[in-house]
């Protein structure tokens, strides 16, 4: 069981963390003509939609209610009502997710009561669903944000059924599932005759698509109408512990069933979760799986050469760090290092000594003799200095392409990551020069004059 | 936070702001911040500003007062370059929590301060105050008054809380730092005639190299760069500069303006965007010297690398005139001048169908005006659903943008060039407009486009069903199971 460390240092240095609004923003893009607005200054909202434009290189639809420093002493009640009513004039969205940042917590806006004034006072809002989501700054993180505002609408969205739907699942993903993640646990649930409602489902609005017309909100997703529903479904399947809640909240609310898996990364972890399929629909897996896993087992014996003993440092959110941790452990790497950004229970049970709630300089200076670091694209940096490849993961990813369609769940999933993690291991950069005694002179590929940004 | 108010207020009533010079008394009182419309605002906040014009200085740290948001989601994300150092590509921040929000952040922040010292050792740390602390009252010019002396390092306060403002009051705000605590706080080695500030210029994609060679030809030195690939020690030794030039459409014109006032340095605003403009700027800066002392025939040294430069410069556009003739352009931007821009693109004959006027002065749209001759393509705003619609309905056949509008102009199929202070292409000098051409021709003439534009093949109107019969009927039989023996007929 791994200890969990925090940083003592006053100053966060390199951050790995981002913010609980950043979290409860995606969630609502993974919704159908949303459109979320963060009540914050309207800086919040500037960098939030930067970091997810570059991270999906997509057009993001994110709105604010532009607080000033006046209205923020005073309230953000005015400030809210008319974002509402230009967004109603403007956007129409079926959606609004209304997300608080830092300033409008510490002021403490009751905005759950501004709410139900603004309903009074503005008949013309109705059409449009409005759930607010409390996600202060200064706690949590980014996947803490993703599940508060997954919680939330299923709280206040969901409603108890009469009859249950025995061929319909809710399918609960953490943060940490791409777009294609998504939609490669669809493919796997509707393989065995089941109808799965996806809460929220990222794989419908930010999987890279091209629009026949330009809305001003998000274009597919999950549905008021789907999670209205959830309430006759059979069983919720959560994927990841940060979930849980969730799930848990539409069993009190609804009494549907629930079952968490930790990850579905792995041969053993996608055994668990297809053999779960199979006996909750009593429908045989497919041969079609029956081959992937085939493939998958050939990817591990012909992988594992360049794997074993490899010393891996690994920084990203909990359940994301779980995952990777606990599938590279079974290929025998060793977890040298794993930092993550919040506390949570899952994290005792990644296969190391130690994780720190830490940041990048943390993850580095624990890296020195690490053979692969694992994070999000602003690890380059360090992975450069420590002269080791860098197999970006999570959010953001804003040097590479593709992002929202890197696959790692499933059979296929798994075994493409053992292709692509172990071709860099394969061939890391300087092989012949960086573990000399006397570096080259040209061990550092940057030349002093002018730095190239990867 | 009166002294922050105070320098609000001294900045919208900017004397030099030609804005403002062109505003009567009455316009002038109310100041130039638009109120924001909650709901349908874009763009950054002050904090921003303020961060993107300190943040080209590269030895320094920038250490961010807040919590994670300001940092976390936003650091190492600016292609500004730097010729040595990396301290300004580290993220710093006090990732301020629930505790700090309750006790104030103060004593985190100089604890802060003291470890970036110890560990990093930079000649200076930045502060940048942020909402959250400003709000409940973290009083950071007080925590660097003390941490520089407890130190014995510059601690430099950026007051400029996200809330007070628009980014482009935060650029001015970020300059006032400069002005109260760093500029004229050291002396140079050694002082020449020829020593030069270049006041707005981050070295975007390493833009200020595309110049500096032009300013070393001519013997000019470049004192210091406010504020890209800059060194602390040489901005605090920039008021020995004898002349300056104010680039960047006003976005440090305050720092130009008081520079001018306290140590006599004479600025003008110029552009690096555009032959004319390049050489304009080293017509101007060679006369501003000369004025101040430098040998008068600096001015005839200077005419024969304009005439050089500007000869070898359109002998390599002349050769992409004939294949972006006619081509039209829509041009969205901002912090990149207009003006220059159109006036290149109208040189290789290519037809602007519209540009956008946004952050310009009165000047500039006379100029633009002057380049067309009309000035009937001229917008303020363009909302993103009526740019899709025209460059969906084929009204354009190139757009330049910054990366905000990037996927309206993919989505509509239409090719696109990134034109502002996150583009990855040099733009700069004789060289940079070379290369702003070029990217319109590789955009333009990527094969691509003609693919991603035509339907699937059973999207188009002449679709029909081909008559397969004849390849059916002599071996397709259904055996006794009712499956399909024999040759698969859609091989």
């Amino acid at each position: 069981m791994a200890e969990i460390l925090f940083s003592k240092k006053s100053c966060c240095v390199n951050p790995l963390k981002m913010s609980q609004p950043m979290g409860a923003a995606l969630a609502f893009l993974g919704m159908d003509h949303c459109l979320p607005i963060l009540h914050g200054s309207q800086g919040c909202t500037a960098f939030g939609l930067v970091l997810l434009v570059k991270h999906f290189r997509e057009t993001i639809p994110l709105q604010t209610t532009a607080m000033s420093e006046m209205s923020t002493i005073l309230g953000g009640f005015d400030n809210i009502e008319q974002a509402l009513v230009n967004i109603q004039q403007k956007s129409a969205p079926s959606l609004v997710g209304l997300i608080s940042t830092g300033i409008t917590e510490a002021r403490g806006d009751d905005v759950d009561n501004f709410l139900k004034l603004i309903r009074q006072r503005r008949p013309e809002l109705n059409a449009m669903e409005i759930v607010f989501v409390s996600t202060p700054d200064f706690s949590g993180a980014f996947q803490d944000g993703w599940a508060k505002a997954v919680t939330t609408m299923i709280d206040q969205l969901a409603l108890p059924a009469s009859q249950c739907r025995p061929w319909q699942v809710n399918i609960l993903p953490g943060c940490h599932m791409t777009p294609a993640d998504i939609e490669e646990i669809k493919e796997m649930v509707e393989s065995f005759g089941l109808y799965p409602l996806i809460l929220p489902d990222l794989s419908q609005s930010l999987d890279g698509h091209i629009p026949e017309t330009f809305l001003p909100t998000t274009l597919g997703g999950a549905t008021l109408q789907d999670i209205r529903a959830m309430g006759e479904s059979t069983m919720t399947i959560a994927i990841g512990q940060q979930m849980a809640p969730a799930a848990a909240r539409l069993q009190e609310k609804c009494g549907v069933p629930y079952r968490v898996f930790d990850r579905i990364t792995g041969l053993e972890a996608c055994d668990h979760f297809l053999a779960f399929l199979s006996q909750l629909s009593n429908t045989d897996v497919t041969p079609k799986y029956l081959r992937q896993r085939n493939q998958l087992v050939d990817a591990m014996l012909d992988g594992h050469f360049y794997f074993g003993k490899k010393r891996v440092a690994i920084a990203a959110e909990p359940d994301l760090l779980y995952t990777l941790a606990s599938w590279l452990s079974e290929m025998g790497a060793d977890i040298v290092a794993a930092v993550s950004t919040t506390d949570a229970p899952i994290l005792r049970a990644v296969p190391t000594d130690k994780v720190w709630i830490g940041d990048l300089e943390d993850l580095e200076r624990a890296a020195l003799d690490a053979d692969l670091l694992v994070t999000h694209s602003h690890g380059r940096q360090a992975a450069q200095r420590l002269g080791i490849p860098l197999w970006r993961v999570g959010l953001p990813i804003f040097d590479r392409l593709g992002a929202a369609h890197q696959l790692s769940v499933g059979y296929r999933g798994t075994r493409d990551l053992i292709f692509d993690i172990g071709n860099l291991l394969i061939e890391p950069p300087h092989e012949h020069t960086a573990r000399q005694h006397h570096p080259p002179p040209c061990a550092d590929s940057t030349p002093t004059t002018t730095v190239a940004y990867l | 936070m009166n002294v922050l108010k105070g320098k609000i207020t001294e900045i919208m009533e900017e004397p030099a702001c030609a804005k403002n010079q062109a505003k009567d008394e009455k316009q002038r009182k109310a100041g130039c911040s638009k109120p924001l419309t909650p709901g349908a605002a874009a763009g950054g906040c002050a904090f921003d500003g303020a961060k993107i014009a300190l943040q080209p200085i590269v030895d320094v740290a920038h250490l961010v007062h807040g919590p994670i948001a300001c940092e976390g989601n936003s650091w190492d994300s600016r292609h500004t370059f730097s010729s040595g150092p990396q301290t300004y590509r580290t993220g710093f921040t006090t990732d301020m929590n629930e505790m700090d929000v309750v006790y104030g952040g103060e004593k985190k922040l100089f604890r802060a301060i003291g470890e970036i010292i110890e560990k990093y050792n930079p000649p200076a740390v930045f502060v940048y105050q942020t909402c959250l602390p400003a709000m409940i009252g973290d009083d950071i010019v007080a925590v660097c008054k003390m941490a520089a002396l407890k130190f014995n390092k510059p601690v430099i306060p950026v007051n400029a809380p996200g809330f007070v403002g628009s980014k482009n009051l935060g650029n001015k705000l970020g300059g006032e730092a400069l002005l109260d605590y760093v500029i004229g706080t050291r002396e140079p080695e050694i002082s020449t005639p020829y020593d030069i500030n270049l006041i707005g210029e981050y070295n975007v994609v390493g833009e200020l190299w595309q110049v500096k060679p032009l300013f070393d030809a001519l013997g000019i030195r470049i004192l210091a760069t406010i504020s890209g690939d800059g060194r602390y020690h040489d901005i605090a030794c920039a008021h020995r500069a004898r002349a300056a030039i104010m680039l960047c459409s006003q976005a440090l014109i305050n720092v130009a303006r008081k520079m001018e006032e306290r140590y006599g340095i004479p600025f003008f605003e110029g552009s690096f965007y555009g032959i004319s403009d390049m050489s304009d700027c080293l017509r101007k800066i060679c006369r501003l010297l000369v004025e101040r002392g430098a040998p008068v025939e600096l001015i005839q040294r200077a005419e024969r690398l304009i005439a050089s430069e500007e000869r070898q410069a359109w002998a390599q556009l002349e050769t992409y005139r004939a294949r972006l003739k006619g081509k039209r352009v829509l041009l969205f931007t901002g912090g990149v001048k207009s003006w220059s821009i159109v006036s290149a693109l109208t040189e290789v004959g290519m037809d602007i169908v519209g540009t956008s006027m946004r952050k310009t002065t009165q000047d500039d749209r006379a100029k633009v005006q002057a380049i067309m001759g009309t000035d009937e393509h001229m917008f303020d705003e363009l909302p993103a659903k009526e740019m899709y619609r025209r460059l969906k309905t084929a009204q354009a056949d190139v757009m330049l943008s910054g990366g905000r509008s990037q996927f309206v102009a993919l989505k509509a199929k239409t090719p696109w060039v990134e034109i502002n202070q996150e583009r990855h292409h040099a733009l700069a000098g004789y060289e940079g407009i070379v290369n702003l051409v070029e990217e319109i021709d590789k955009a333009l003439s990527n094969p691509i486009w003609q693919q991603v534009r035509a339907p699937a093949p059973w999207e188009r109107e002449d679709w029909g069903w081909e008559d397969c019969s004849a390849r059916f009927t002599p071996t397709t039989t259904l055996n006794t199971k009712g499956e399909r023996g024999g040759r698969d007929p859609v091989q």
